[in-house]
């Protein structure tokens, strides 16, 4: 098999795609033209070496037909609409095959696996994992895994036994397989691919539920089939008679360890990389590549250690994709996203085609109609039992339950492609007997899935009502509710004692932002990671837009830079935006939720749409007008770079303006002081809280573990008498003064200082920190909350005099961060379960 | 299931407990046995106190006004139907959702009652409607102290502009449940273990 042609020095993986296509014999007529060259003697003006070039020529010519293809099929939308890309690309395939064939009656071209397996494959599974919705993934994983493990053997099994039944009965005629070589077969075609999968399912649009567990599936049973391949395949080898039952066991631990062994390889890979990516910040222009390097070094580290090289590399997209997402630059993430859906999205179209050139070859072509026609039966009929009776089992346990309507779909769904042809052609035939009756049943099951199911597919869907997937972008309203909601479940959780998905994804956060993100993450990445406050620079950005376009329509831009307009919050919100606007920036920094999707159009038209607003203009406005986020401030100000007095002074003028808008409103709204207090109480817990949110960064959470037992008792002493007799009860204006002036006395014996220090001063911190034991710092979390009760906004006069200590609060809140990570802003307490 | 069935006994009102609430025995009795573990002196009744000793609800933005909500119109305890009334809200919706006799009350863990259970962790004052400043409290609490109060009252705007239909400046409930109407969340609130 000739992969020739040296790819030269650089690794981009387009190179190696291109490569990627092998070559047999090459047409005659080229070999007799470029022999005629070969006899001219002398020194030649121009020379026409063909041989020279001949390979990587070919090959981007296929790439260059494959393309041109495609743009073919999308001039008519009608076309696409109605039937998949993979179908008409396997028709093309079919017919450019048949054209070759006419000419050369040799087979020249064809998909091999090492070609399919090394250079195509990667990319397209990359591409899955790097975009993959990983909330939802985990979600279901065990959905996912129950599928792909159980839902493969079994139909590896069913369908290899069942045929081998069928073949005892004779029905089939005189064939030299055994029922070892029924197995490997049906070990080959019992899994889903993940490449068709993704071709037919993406066109289709279900809910995305039920799109993650066919193509989680499809991605995860490479596992499964790998080994039951390679188990079956040495008994082939062994011949049945020799099989032990240690061979047996020695297959199912390989099951283990190549599933899990894997995973880990990706894993590593995956830190490996997001590590890499932390420090490129100098090299810029090659960022992007590491990330194709790294996974795809993973991909082939796998699949030396004969590990799960697919899971290696889904995984190593999975995992890396948050922080390599987070440390590369804005213009580096853009990059890798196209980079990526074309690589994967050539490979794919290439795989298509190749499967139907190679299927013109009579060399190959075994037909036996009752094992074509029975496989393509079993397939089918086992598949949609496996469904069932997994998600009987599965509905049991799930929460969003799948209903007959989704297993009609995840059964018919059920596609093979391009893996099982690679296996089948990987066979060997000295011990395979049979090899070419499997290569043309394994066509014809290919075809037959991707074409026929592919086209029947959509109006199938259509037909039962599946849920589809709606895209759209969150509102501001459900991302702030989305995110309570969490709270809400976690806290409710935390209550009826329970362990749950919410449990468990907040210990993963909280394991992820005190220990993974600062290892992995650029520290400027880390402190910008709030999604609520990103959903809001994002609806700002879109606002500047419309703003200057508003501009433009006028015929002059001369308003933006009027005093009055001087400040973003005059521009009216509510007047219903432009329309020309709607596809803005926002649309294309923020990454698409169900993003794996090799379409690219959708991604191109945004784009275009966006190049007529964005300028010089945009740009400039943009700078001035959107206000500077706070977060770079306070980061700068946890390390003591930021002078104290410009610090205060902004400080000071914000909460003045806080409290003098809190007492007004309280005023206005609510008259009597009973009513007043309640609501001053109610904002006093919930400035307590903030800062007990704001000392998470420290780690010393008062958690229920017997090494904690001491800060929970403190806090209990705190919280109980206030907390116990206040909110609800009418209580006397002298009492809360008592309160108030307990508060402040306890403050100032509070051995953690920093609390009467009106003046922010970096030069304590140490002494503080030396004074303090570590172990009974958790009780940190507390006295903020104690201190923040100081600030009760009673009357007018009240707070003047309170504003120092707030300040001091403030001063306290620096030597938290110092005891914790000098370098970490303070991080507000929000779960990144929306992140997952 | 036996030893359950012998605990079960000493829950008090079981039976009315589960029709109300819709909960299986057996989460009855592990609810119970945690309702338990919660009450430190045995009272027979939590305190919020009982409730703010849960170290991660310390850490968790709405963890004191869920734990309020465990405490309707300011008393001081909750005794264990109250207390398994509130988490019957986060029970995942049936499945079998046939014809209901309209003269039953919504089941707790419908969609509406849901949202009415979140709705009135926002509407503090319970006036039926979230105020502006009700929503930045909210925004306030759930958003870190990096953000500046300008931005956030800005989100403020926002947020309740895009839910507020008829121009009142504040978020009614039907314009709550109106603004998270695509919002899945018979699934996003409720946790699958209480069944």
């Amino acid at each position: 098999m000739a992969v020739r042609g040296a790819p030269g020095p650089g690794w981009g993986l387009l190179l190696a795609l291109a490569l990627a296509l092998a070559w047999l014999p090459r047409a005659r007529g080229v070999e007799e033209e470029a022999g005629a060259h070969g006899s001219i003697e002398g020194f030649q003006v121009v020379t026409f070496k063909w041989h020279h070039v001949q390979d990587p020529y070919i090959i981007a010519l296929w790439i260059l037909v494959a393309s041109l293809a495609k743009i073919v099929f999308h001039l008519s939308h009608k076309v696409t609409s109605v039937v998949p890309e993979s179908a008409l690309l396997i028709v093309l395939g079919l017919v450019l095959g048949g054209i070759v064939w006419a000419a050369d009656h040799i087979a020249s071209f064809t998909l091999t696996p090492t070609v399919f397996f090394f250079y195509l494959l990667p990319p397209i599974v990359l591409d899955a994992g790097y975009f993959m919705p990983n909330r939802l993934f985990f979600g279901n994983l065990g959905t996912i895994l129950l599928y792909a493990v159980i839902g493969t053997v079994w139909n590896a099994a069913t369908t290899g036994l069942s045929l081998y039944g069928v073949f005892l009965s004779g029905l089939m005629g005189d064939l030299k397989i055994g029922l070892l070589d029924f197995l490997l077969f049906g070990s080959l075609i019992a899994a889903v691919d993940p490449v068709a999968v993704l071709a037919v399912f993406e066109e289709v649009h279900v809910n995305e539920v039920l799109f993650i567990i066919v193509f989680g599936e499809s991605l995860l049973n490479d596992a499964v089939t790998v080994v039951l391949y390679n188990v079956f395949e040495s008994f082939v080898t062994l011949g049945s008679d020799k099989v032990t039952s240690v061979d047996c066991v020695k297959g199912l631990v390989s099951f283990f360890v190549v599933s899990l062994g894997g995973t880990l390889v990706g894993i590593v890979f995956a830190f490996l990389l997001s590590l890499v990516t932390r420090f490129t910040k100098h090299v810029r222009i090659i960022e992007p590549g590491f990330v194709f390097v790294i996974s795809y070094l993973s991909y082939l580290t796998s699949e030396m250690l004969s590990l799960s090289a697919i899971l290696a590399i889904t995984f190593c997209g999975i995992c890396c994709q948050k922080y390599v997402k987070a440390n590369i630059s804005e213009q580096s993430a853009t990059t890798v996203r196209y980079t990526m859906k074309m690589l994967a999205s050539g490979a794919e179209t290439i795989i298509f085609m190749f499967l139907g050139i190679s299927a013109v070859d009579p060399l190959i072509w075994t037909w036996n109609t009752a094992f074509v026609l029975l496989t393509l039966v079993f397939i089918s009929v086992y598949r949609a039992i496996g469904v069932v009776l997994q998600t009987w089992v599965l509905n049991r346990y799930r929460m969003v339950q799948l209903e007959i309507i989704d297993q009609v779909v995840m059964s018919y769904g059920g596609l093979r492609g391009a893996v099982a042809y690679a296996l089948v052609v990987l066979l060997d035939e000295n011990k395979v007997k049979e090899k070419n009756l499997f290569v043309s049943t394994t066509i014809i099951v290919v075809f037959f899935t991707v074409i026929f199911q592919g086209l029947t597919i959509k109006p199938l869907v259509q037909w039962l009502k599946v849920k589809r997937s709606e895209h759209r972008e969150p509102k501001l309203n459900e991302k702030l509710h989305g995110r309570a909601f969490d709270h809400i479940l976690s806290a409710i959780e935390d209550i009826s004692g329970q362990i749950g998905h919410n449990y468990l994804r907040d210990k993963w956060s909280n394991f992820d932002r005190k220990f993974l993100s600062k290892v992995l993450m650029r520290r400027s990445a880390q402190k910008s990671r709030d999604r609520i406050l990103n959903v809001f620079h994002e609806l700002n950005l879109k606002d500047a837009i419309s703003y200057v376009a508003e501009g433009e329509r006028r015929g002059s831009l001369a308003f933006i830079r009027s005093p009055s307009t001087d400040n973003m919050v005059n521009v009216d919100f509510s007047t219903p935006r432009p329309s020309t606007v709607e596809a803005s920036v926002s649309y294309l920094l923020r990454e698409n939720v169900s993003a794996v999707c090799l379409d690219m159009q959708s991604l191109e038209q945004r784009r275009r749409s966006i190049r007529d607003t964005e300028d010089m203009v945009t740009h400039h406005t943009l700078q001035q007008y959107l206000y500077k986020p706070r977060q770079e401030y306070k980061h700068l100000y946890s390390r003591h770079e930021l002078s104290p007095n410009e610090d205060e002074k902004q400080d000071k003028e914000i909460f003045h303006r806080t409290m003098r808008k809190r007492l007004e409103s309280f005023k206005s709204t609510k008259l009597g002081i009973c009513q007043n207090k309640k609501a001053a109480k109610l904002y006093k817990r919930e400035r307590a809280q903030k800062r007990r949110n704001s000392s998470i960064p420290n780690g010393k959470l008062p958690m229920e573990t017997p090494l904690h037992n001491l800060p929970i008792k403190e806090r209990d002493l705190e919280l109980s008498d206030p907390e116990d007799t206040h909110p609800y009860e009418a209580e006397d204006m002298s009492g809360g003064i008592e309160f108030l002036a307990n508060v402040t006395k306890d403050s100032t014996t509070d051995s953690t200082a920093g609390i009467d220090n009106p003046v922010f001063s970096p030069d304590e911190d140490p002494g503080i920190l030396a004074r303090v034991p570590p172990w009974l710092s958790p009780e940190e979390t507390v006295v903020p909350s104690q201190r923040a009760r100081v600030q009760i906004p009673c009357s007018p006069d009240n707070f003047r005099r309170l504003t120092p200590i707030r300040l001091s609060t403030k001063s306290a809140d620096s030597f938290l961060l110092a005891d914790g990570d000098p370098e970490e802003a303070p991080r507000p307490g929000l779960p990144e379960s929306t992140h997952m | 299931m036996g030893s359950c069935s012998s605990h079960a006994a000493s829950i008090p009102d079981l039976d009315s407990i589960r029709r109300e609430t819709g909960f299986s025995q057996a989460s009855l009795v592990r609810l119970y046995h945690r309702f338990q573990a919660l009450d430190k002196n045995q009272k027979g009744y939590l305190c919020r106190t009982d409730l703010q000793q849960i170290g991660a609800l310390a850490v968790n933005p709405l963890g004191d006004r869920i734990i309020e909500s465990f405490f309707p119109n300011g008393s001081y305890s909750v005794d264990f139907p109250g207390f398994v009334r509130v988490l019957a809200h986060f029970r995942p919706v049936d499945e079998y959702t046939g014809v209901r006799d309209p003269k039953e009350p919504e089941p707790l863990n419908s969609r509406m009652n849901k949202l009415r259970f979140a709705f009135q962790l926002y509407d503090q004052d319970r006036d039926g409607k979230i105020s502006w400043h009700e929503m930045l409290q909210v925004l306030r609490l759930m958003v870190g102290v990096q953000v500046t109060d300008e931005q956030l009252e800005n989100i403020t705007d926002r947020t309740v502009q895009e839910a507020d239909e008829d121009g009142d400046g504040a978020v009614s409930f039907l314009e709550f449940v109106k603004s998270l109407e695509k919002m899945n969340i018979e699934q996003k609130m409720s946790i699958r273990i209480l069944k």
